[in-house]
Formats: structure tokens, sequence, C-alpha cells
């Protein structure tokens, strides 16, 4: 037995690859595995959790909103506008060449088939992420009529695509469907 | 290291002499900020800022900590629990009022040290290791502050995360996740406010160990100097203690002076009234920026507002407000002058004192409304700031004349014949 074992040493240490070799490759990979597999929960933990995964659709009943009115809603711990366009408002909307955006984006893109009066977006500035007035009674609508945006100047017109400012995208539409006509589920 | 002239700790209670040769702790102190650390004799009090750094550093871990006995990390009981520490808690307003303001005095001491840097051009061979750390200290120093700024989740609190980790949704495809990521959640919230809190309490401690190593690179080469010419011979130091402990003594007298006659008499001059209403997703205030020590960054941040080839505005922002702070960890390589001391260098002297003028009006439009005039003026200041850096300091450095050095220390501080009685007597 003995005499064999050395005899397998002496054939590995020819071919360059020895016992030794093999542990240390071995013992190294396990270490490295296990070391992985622990960073894995540590990052992971970090990721939204089941709960605030769990808050993320929302209903909302539209049957109070008048023309040319819009609420503010939740939807994951953020606003979302909903808002009710006015006939003027979707024709400035349509009016717009879309070529000359700076996000290129029709009216009916941002709007479902048939509810092209319904503007459902989040209230957060893809800027910086501030909350734009324009949804409230009363609120500064900036120059371009939709919502604007205080913290930089960021102005969307009545379709809440960004028209001025430092603002790169429109107001993010979320996935949203029509349950009926006066409910509305977002996410 | 030392010079072969420092003094060697010698102690005599035998105590000491047992602790000596168990663990030598005492010596490795007297070493480092006693008698045995041979330091050049011109310092000026520009030199007293690193000792005020540290000491703002305890103020801050001491309160901290004591803060953290009281405050409670949750988005239902933050505020309030801020509050219950400024009205309820015995003593706790002096406690957070030293912390909130001990953040900005800690940045003030470390403004100055970084510009005395800049002046005397202490990030120069051999001592580029212990400006890479300090500019490391400072990255960290603004992580922390800002989410320290966090915890007591009022609006400025509130919309300060919001927008601060807005800044890594820039990133393009993985920006969005990572900010979702870092967040543990689509806005700021629970999750958000007690990892906040938890890295809040770890990084000084990160920060404490660095500067450790901080001070260990700068045992190495020994301090520099306002003249920049390098120790020559014994003549050319004091020892640490008692001459400087007193002159840092001064220092620190009059900084407590300053620093608690804002904790007293204007505790809330620097913070912004918003921060005194709890926060609300719904709502962001009207005028939201950050607090004073980040204006000079955030105007770079706003100075962007056009596309930028295939980069948008955006993300162009974002990367130059990094960039900022990361062009400090070249600047050993990019000012190649063999002169270190802005002192003998008349070119170099006056682009410094633009930097200066131009990194206060910088701060002054970071924290102005994102409006004309201010956006223009930001922009152009940040283009010179820029322009300092990988223009003007390697192009002087290459041309500039400097003016004659003095031969050591010694003559520089008494004089030529001076020098020549004290240098024999070695």
């Amino acid at each position: 037995m003995t005499q064999t074992a050395v005899a397998d040493t002496s054939d590995d240490a020819a071919q360059g690859v020895r016992r030794r070799d093999f542990i240390h490759v071995a013992a190294v990979s396990a270490a490295g595995v296990g070391a992985a597999s622990t960073l894995y929960p540590l990052v992971s933990q970090m990721a939204p959790s089941a709960d605030v995964l769990a808050e993320s659709s929302t209903e909302i009943d539209i049957s109070k909103i008048q023309p040319g009115q819009a609420i503010k809603a939740v939807f994951r711990k953020q606003p979302v506008f909903v808002r009710n366009l006015t006939p003027t408002e979707i024709a400035e909307a349509k009016k717009v060449d879309v070529g000359s955006l700076r996000d290129p984006q029709s009216l009916d893109d941002r709007t479902k088939p048939g509810k092209a009066n319904w503007l459902i977006t989040m209230g957060v500035c893809t800027h910086l992420g501030c909350v734009p007035l324009g949804a409230g009674e009363g609120e500064v609508k900036g120059e371009f009529g939709g919502y604007f945006c205080p913290c930089h100047g960021s102005s969307y017109d009545t379709a809440a695509r960004i028209r001025k400012g430092p603002a790169p995208k429109n107001l993010e539409v979320p996935p949203y469907e029509f349950t009926s006509d006066t409910v509305v589920k977002i996410g | 290291m030392s010079f072969p002239w420092a003094k060697e700790y010698t102690p005599s209670h035998p105590a000491m002499v047992w602790l000596d040769e168990k663990l030598p702790l005492p010596r490795f102190v007297y070493n480092a900020i006693g008698a045995g650390y041979p330091v050049p004799r011109n310092l000026n009090y520009f030199w007293n800022f690193g000792v005020l750094a540290g000491f703002c550093l305890v103020i801050q871990l001491v309160t901290g900590i004591v803060l953290a006995m009281h405050y409670a990390a949750n988005t239902g009981v933050a505020f309030d629990s801020t509050e219950h520490i400024m009205r309820d808690v015995n003593w706790g307003w002096l406690l957070r009022y030293m912390h909130a303001n001990g953040a900005s005095a800690f940045f003030v001491v470390v403004y100055a040290h970084i510009f005395r840097g800049f002046y005397f051009g202490s990030y120069k061979a051999p001592r580029e290791m212990i400006w890479l750390l300090g500019v490391l200290i400072f990255l960290l120093m603004m992580a922390t502050a800002f989410m320290g700024y966090v915890l007591p989740w009022g609006q400025m609190s509130f919309w300060g995360a919001k927008v601060i980790t807005g800044l890594f949704g820039a990133i393009p495809v993985v920006g969005e996740p990572l900010q979702i990521w870092l967040l543990g959640g689509f806005a700021p919230d629970q999750a958000a406010l007690n990892r906040f809190f938890s890295l809040h309490f770890l990084l000084p401690f990160v920060i404490l160990g660095v500067v450790i190593l901080h001070i260990w690179a700068l045992h190495i080469p020994g301090s520099s100097n306002p003249t920049g010419v390098e120790v020559k011979t014994e003549s050319d130091t004091v020892p640490f203690h008692p001459y400087y402990t007193a002159k840092d003594g001064v220092g620190l007298a009059v900084f407590l002076f300053l620093y608690f006659a804002m904790v007293f008499f204007a505790p809330n001059a620097l913070g912004h009234p918003d921060n005194y209403i709890p926060a609300n997703p719904m709502s962001t205030p009207a005028h939201i920026v950050p607090e004073w020590y980040f204006w000079p960054f955030y105007a770079i941040l706003r100075a962007f507002t056009a596309d930028f080839f295939i980069i948008p505005a955006k993300l162009m922002g974002v990367l130059a407000m990094f960039s900022a702070i990361l062009v400090w960890f070249l600047l050993p390589w990019l000012d190649k002058s063999p002169v270190r001391s802005g002192t003998y260098r008349p070119t170099f002297k006056k682009f410094y004192w633009l930097l200066v003028i131009d990194v206060l009006v910088l701060g002054y439009c970071g924290g102005a409304p994102a409006a004309e005039p201010y956006v223009m003026i930001s922009q152009i200041a940040a283009m010179y700031y820029f322009l300092h850096f990988f223009v003007v300091i390697p192009v002087v450095s290459a041309i500039e004349k400097p003016l004659p050095l003095p031969f050591s220390i010694t003559e520089a501080v008494l004089g030529k014949d001076e020098a020549a009685t004290v240098a024999p007597a070695e």
C-alpha cells in the first residue's frame, strides 16, 4: 500500500500536479464559495423587503374628479397624480410635434385607448425626485400648463412631458388598468 | 520612524517600566504626540487644524453615542424622539446642538486643513499617502454627515435623502435598481432610516481608523512646514510636547470659544427651519438645499443643464460633482513643481487665491435657488474649478520660476547670521 502511494505521488509530480496542489485548490475554492454565499444574503437584505413590495399596488376611485381637476394618491409611498384633462388640454398636448420633445412620446402613448382624458403619472420629478406642483387646487402649473417642479425649475406640459428645465424624462406613467369606469388599479 | 535626535521614552516609575515591557502603549503615544516627536520649529497657526479636526471627531463620537441612547430610528417616532431629546432629556438640547454644530465645526476645521495643504503643498512627495488618506477621510465625513442629517426625519432630512440617493439613479442601466437597493424601497422610508442610523454609527469609527493611518503615514516623513524645506538638523525642530501641545492649546481655546458661541447663541443658524416639520413624502419644501458644507459641490451638480454629447445633463452633473473631490486624489501628480510652499511660488499663489474665491462663489451659488444668475455663475465657477486642477496647476508648475528658498528652516526663522551661529553648536 505504502509503496503504491509513494509511486502515485512521484507519478503526479512528474506530471506537475501534486496532491498538495489539489488540496490547496479544493480548500481555497470551498472557502471562496462559502464566503460568496455568505455575501449574498448580506447584499440581498438591503433590497426592498416583502412588506414593502406588498404595498406595491393601490386602487383609486376617480369618479369625483371633474375635468380640469387632479388628485394626489399614494403608490409605493410616493405621490401619483391622477388628472382629468379638459378637451383644451388634450388639444394642446396633441398639437405638439412629438419629434421636437426631449423624451418623445405622444399623449396617446401615455394614456389608455379611449381614455385620453385620464392622465395618470407619478408625482416624482425625473430630475432628483421632488414632488412637482400643479395637481393641487391653485398650485402653479408652470408655463406649459401641466406641472412645475419648484426644486430646480423643470416644467411639464399637459401630457406631463418634460418641456423645460433639467429633468431628463417625462413624468413616469406607472403600470395601471381601469378595473371599472370609476376605479383605477395602479401597480 | 523619527529623526535620530528624537528623545527616547525612558519611564522612571517601576509600574511604567513594567507596562513598557508588556505593552509599550505609553511609548507609542510619547513618540506620536509627545516629546518623542520632533516637529519643525516654524509651524504657524494653520498647523493647528489637524489637532482641531481630531478634537471635533472626539466631540462627535462622544455626543453621538449619548444621543443614540435616546434616539429611535423608526419613521413613526424618529422626529418625536428628536424633540424628546430637545425638550425632555436632561441636557439633551445641549448634546444635540453640540452634535449638530459639531458637524459644521468639523467641516470648517477640515476645509481649513485641506486648504492649508493646497497652499503649502502638503500633498507633495514624500507625503502623498497622508494626502490620499486625508481625501478618503473627507469622503467618509461627507457620507457620515449626510446620513446623520437624515436621522431627525424632518422635511429636509427626507428630501435630502431622496435627492442624494436620486443621484445614484442617474447612473445608466444599474442606476434605478441601485437606488432602490440603497433605500430598501422606492422612496426613503423605514428601511432607509434604519440603515442610515446603523451606518451613521459605524462610519465615525471607520474615520477614526483612517485617521490613525493618516497620522501613522505622517510620522514617517514627519510634519511639513510653511517653508516647505525639509528638516536638516536638530536645530530645525522642537519636540511636539510641550511646544506644539501648547500652541495647539491656544488654537483649541479659540476654537472652543467660537464653537460654543454658535452652540449657545445661534444653534440653528446653520440649519433649516423646514427640518422642524415632520417628513412628508407628499410635499417637497419650496427651497431644498443641503447643509452649507455641501454647497460648492451641489453648485457643480446643478451647473450642468444641457446634455453633453451622449451623456444626459443629470448624469453629467453627478459625474462632475464626484470628480470635483476625486481630482484631489490626483493632485500629488498634477503639481510637478519641486517647490512645496506657495510662499515661494508667486504665480501659483495668485491662482491659489483665485481657487479660494472660486470655491466661495460656488458655495454661495449652491445655497441659492436654482435660477439665474446663479446657474450661469455656477457654470463659470465650475469650469474654473476643473481648469484649476487639470490645466492651471500642471502648467504653472512647469513654467513658473520660484523665489529662492531658504537654506534651512533655522535660517528661515533666525536669518542667515543667527543660523550660522546655531549650526556649529550642534
